[in-house]
């Protein structure tokens, strides 16, 4: 007997997104990154093409922040004292591209200002040759204060900026636009949430070739079950032909995974939790292996070591791909 | 694939004689093909005709118990590929190998170790399922000997690793008044092994190179008269795994592809090259039935666990809890008192912190519909209102003599509201994250 394997003929495919600009192309980044194109389900080679790997981003911060656990300052010692110098960390650690998330305020508890995340974007830039995202802290005023000198300080690198909500993407798209970048638009887990902010954003004359989508993740044992549906969702609907959900899909485990007690805490904790540092990084790589399988086309983490690992199933995910 | 009403009624008599009730062969066929009825109704069906509609009706995937002295696991069954299009019904079974070339305490210790573990996840008690007991010896009587110091600390359910009939015999008489998995029929033993099976009346799992080789095997097993088989398409990556475990479960839901309609067996750790947790994490997600790991670690089994709850949870119904008051480490009138919402993940963050702390405390859950803090509050389902109506409903005032609530730190926005709609009353912000709870009280609550 030969069993014929079931393949699906899907009529649409994930529309491919590029970060990035070299000196060619009127940035300085060594090298561009395309994400997406993808048109089978999360792997399946054996049904349609993969023709670009997701992109593994490691989050810095534009100072060492106040609240990651102690697992995680360890991880990178002195580097997070200077962002430069954190991310070329992330770069010898084999990240794809720099995620940068700007603080909310200063060590001293002072707003951040324009100045300063346009200086410290400055110097990440100077620093690594990698592509990168720049987000802001996740307070619509703030967020555009402190985004738009840095689209301009950028001009032309083709940066990932974000985070554009409903409530709050029109800044940010006009200084993508204006600059020469790309918007990361994020949506409480919701396929018809996410397919409108695609929408209103593309209505702004942004190429929908410059909008990745955040469907938004919960850790796990804390809500993941409802993005990962939803990604399946978006994705067969994305391969069924639907326009607007053909976004690659960012999704951001390191995060989720590191706010929970389970990854935050050793002490005072049920003994059956086991090694406190093996707990937290299987937190953070089981999260981001669940979200690899439920289509996440750019996963942002926050531990080196679970970069190498979902790192190395992602290459045999790809077999000999590169 | 399920038969219509009229493919039903060419197998029936077609009398019209109404024995079963029904005024025709017909209507009885329509009622047959809408489940409305049972079979047996019809006293003149022919054997023949009964045996292809029972076959016919019989799930795509075959259901495959174990059982333990005490405890069972139940896998297969499925109806979906996407848990969005339904729900996936049986959690992947997670069993430990052990190896009888181990000595014999150090087995008992390390299985009353595992049989020990338990995590509470949200109210959930969770834990491992049982043990797969290698006959690494080849020798049947040492393999005996392992089942019997294994079965002496743990009722769990087992598979027993013997790939021969004297083997599975002798493994099979230990585990007496148990119902274990046989691992595994194969191009050669089949026959024997299929014999072990049958008499015994334990499921049976099945291991070929390929699919072509194991949708061979099921059909001489099935003739040889075992029905319950688990297929073990010995995979050892990430990729072969997802590739073959998503064919198989195609085939069996989508073509109803009988040979192969049938949980897997996996064993992540075989491959040293591979990342034990994260294969199985991936099976979890993707098609496993039976997972068995080589290694047994507290914090990746916890991971492992949570995974596969949160994966097969019914995505219509959030887990809740009843809304109410709750009372933790014995309160008295002076105890503090916290708003939370009924999301089960969200009540158990803060219960169990609270607890964790040794403050006695009193929790009002409302009944937020079961979503969390944050959900519940963008949905119009945690707001002032809703939080002062359940007070009043839940008797807060009965309950303390102070009039402070503490509210959680993500929705401090309805402080000034929520004022207003409980006068008298002082309403206090408390931290954003549960784990913070202890230190804020310290700092902030004088009683
Ligand atoms: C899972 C999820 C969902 C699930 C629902 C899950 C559920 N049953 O609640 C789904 C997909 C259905 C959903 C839907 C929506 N969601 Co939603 N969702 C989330 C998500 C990812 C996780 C929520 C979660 O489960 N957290 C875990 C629980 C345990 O957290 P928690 O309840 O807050 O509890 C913690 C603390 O508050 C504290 N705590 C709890 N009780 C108490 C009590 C006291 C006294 C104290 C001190 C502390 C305390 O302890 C816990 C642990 O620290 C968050 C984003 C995120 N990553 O957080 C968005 C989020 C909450 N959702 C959001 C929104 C907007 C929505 C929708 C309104 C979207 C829409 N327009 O449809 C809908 C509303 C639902 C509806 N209309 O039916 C927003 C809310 C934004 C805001 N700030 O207002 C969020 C923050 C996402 C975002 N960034 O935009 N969502
Ligand atoms: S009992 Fe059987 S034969 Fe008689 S009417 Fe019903 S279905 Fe037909």
């Amino acid at each position: 007997m030969t069993i014929e394997i079931p393949k699906e003929k899907y009529t649409g495919a994930v529309r491919e997104v590029t970060l990035g600009a070299t000196a060619d192309e009127g940035g300085t980044r060594a090298h561009t990154l395309t994400i997406g194109g993808e048109s089978t389900l999360p792997y399946l080679q054996f049904e349609g093409t993969i023709p670009n790997r997701p992109a593994l981003a490691l989050e810095i911060r534009d100072r060492k922040p106040d609240d990651w656990s102690p697992l995680l300052l360890q991880a990178w010692g002195e580097a997070m004292d200077d962002p430069g110098e954190w991310a070329k960390a992330a770069e010898a650690a084999g990240a794809d591209l720099i995620y940068m998330v700007l603080s909310l305020t200063d060590a001293d508890g002072e707003p951040n200002t324009p100045e300063y995340a346009r200086a410290a974007v400055r110097k990440v830039l100077d620093a690594t040759s990698l592509p990168m995202a720049v987000v802001g802290p996740g307070q619509a005023e703030i967020d555009n204060e402190l985004i738009v000198p840095v689209a301009e300080e950028a001009e032309g690198e083709r940066l990932l900026l974000g985070i554009c909500e409903e409530k709050n993407y029109r800044t940010i798209v006009a200084a993508a636009l204006a600059h020469n970048h790309l918007v990361q638009s994020k949506t409480p887990m919701d396929v018809n949430l996410s397919k409108q902010l695609v929408i209103l954003i593309h209505d702004m004359g942004l190429p929908l070739e410059r909008i990745v989508m955040d469907p938004t993740t919960g850790a796990l044992g804390y809500g993941i079950e409802y993005g990962y549906s939803v990604m399946e969702r978006l994705r067969l609907a994305a391969l069924g032909g639907d326009q607007m959900t053909q976004q690659p899909m960012l999704v951001n485990p390191g995060e989720e995974a590191w706010r929970v007690k389970e990854a935050k805490v050793g002490e005072g904790v049920p003994e059956n939790w086991g090694d406190w540092e093996r707990r937290a990084l299987d937190w953070e790589a089981v999260t981001a292996i669940a979200l690899v399988h439920s289509g996440a086309n750019m996963l942002v983490l926050r531990h080196p070591e679970t970069l190498r690992r979902v790192r190395s199933v992602l290459d045999d995910l790809l077999g000999s791909q590169s | 694939m399920a038969l219509t009403g009229l493919e039903i009624y060419k197998l029936l008599p077609q009398t019209n004689c109404k024995d079963c009730g029904y005024p025709t062969c017909l209507a009885f066929a329509m009622k047959l093909a809408a489940k409305q009825a049972a079979l047996k109704d019809c006293p003149h069906v022919s054997e023949e005709a009964a045996a292809k509609l029972e076959s016919a009706s019989a799930p795509p995937i075959t259901l495959v118990e174990l059982k333990g002295d005490d405890g069972a696991v139940k896998v297969g069954n499925e109806t979906v590929l996407f848990r969005h299009e339904k729900t996936f019904y049986h959690k992947p079974g997670l069993f430990w190998r052990l190896r009888d070339t181990e000595d014999g305490d150090e087995l008992k210790r390390a299985a009353a170790e595992a049989d020990a573990y338990h995590v509470d996840y949200v109210g959930i008690d969770l834990y491992l399922d049982g043990f797969a007991v290698e006959a690494a010896s080849s020798d049947p009587a040492t393999f005996n000997a392992a089942i019997s110091a294994v079965k002496s600390v743990s009722k769990k359910p087992l598979i027993l690793i013997a790939p021969s009939g004297d083997l599975a015999k002798a493994g099979i008489e230990a585990a007496a008044g148990s119902r274990p998995l046989l691992h595994a029929a194969n191009g050669e033993n089949w026959e024997e092994m299929a014999e072990v099976a049958k008499e015994a009346g334990v499921p049976l799992a099945v291991q070929a190179e390929d699919l072509d080789g194991l949708a061979e095997l099921t059909q001489k097993l099935k003739e040889a008269g075992v029905e319950e088989l688990v297929l073990d398409p010995g995979v050892t990556s990430y990729r072969d795994s997802l590739e073959q475990l998503t064919s198989i479960r195609r085939l069996a839901l989508k073509q109803t592809f009988r040979p192969l309609g049938f949980p897997v067996i996996t064993f992540p750790g075989a491959n040293s090259e591979v990342d034990e947790t994260l294969l199985a994490a991936e099976q979890i997600a993707k098609y496993g039935g039976l997972i068995v790991l080589e290694e047994f670690n507290p914090a990746s089994l916890y991971a492992l666990l949570v995974l596969r709850q949160n994966i097969y949870t019914d995505p219509q119904k959030p887990i809740q809890v009843q809304p109410g008051i709750y009372e933790i480490n014995s309160p008295d009138e002076n105890a503090p008192l916290m708003a939370t919402t009924n999301f089960s993940i969200t009540y158990f963050s803060i219960a169990n912190e609270v607890e964790g702390s040794g403050w006695p405390g009193w929790l009002l859950v409302t009944d937020a519909e079961g979503m969390s803090v944050l959900t519940a509050w963008a949905a119009g389902k945690f707001d002032a209102e809703r939080i002062a109506k359940d007070a009043k409903t839940f008797d807060v005032e009965g309950k303390v003599s102070h009039r402070k609530l503490i509210i959680p730190g993500h929705v401090a926005v309805l402080s000034g509201e929520l004022e207003e709609e409980m006068p008298g009353w002082e309403i206090m912000v408390g931290p954003r994250e549960a784990v913070d709870i202890n230190s804020y009280l310290k700092a902030m609550w004088s009683n």
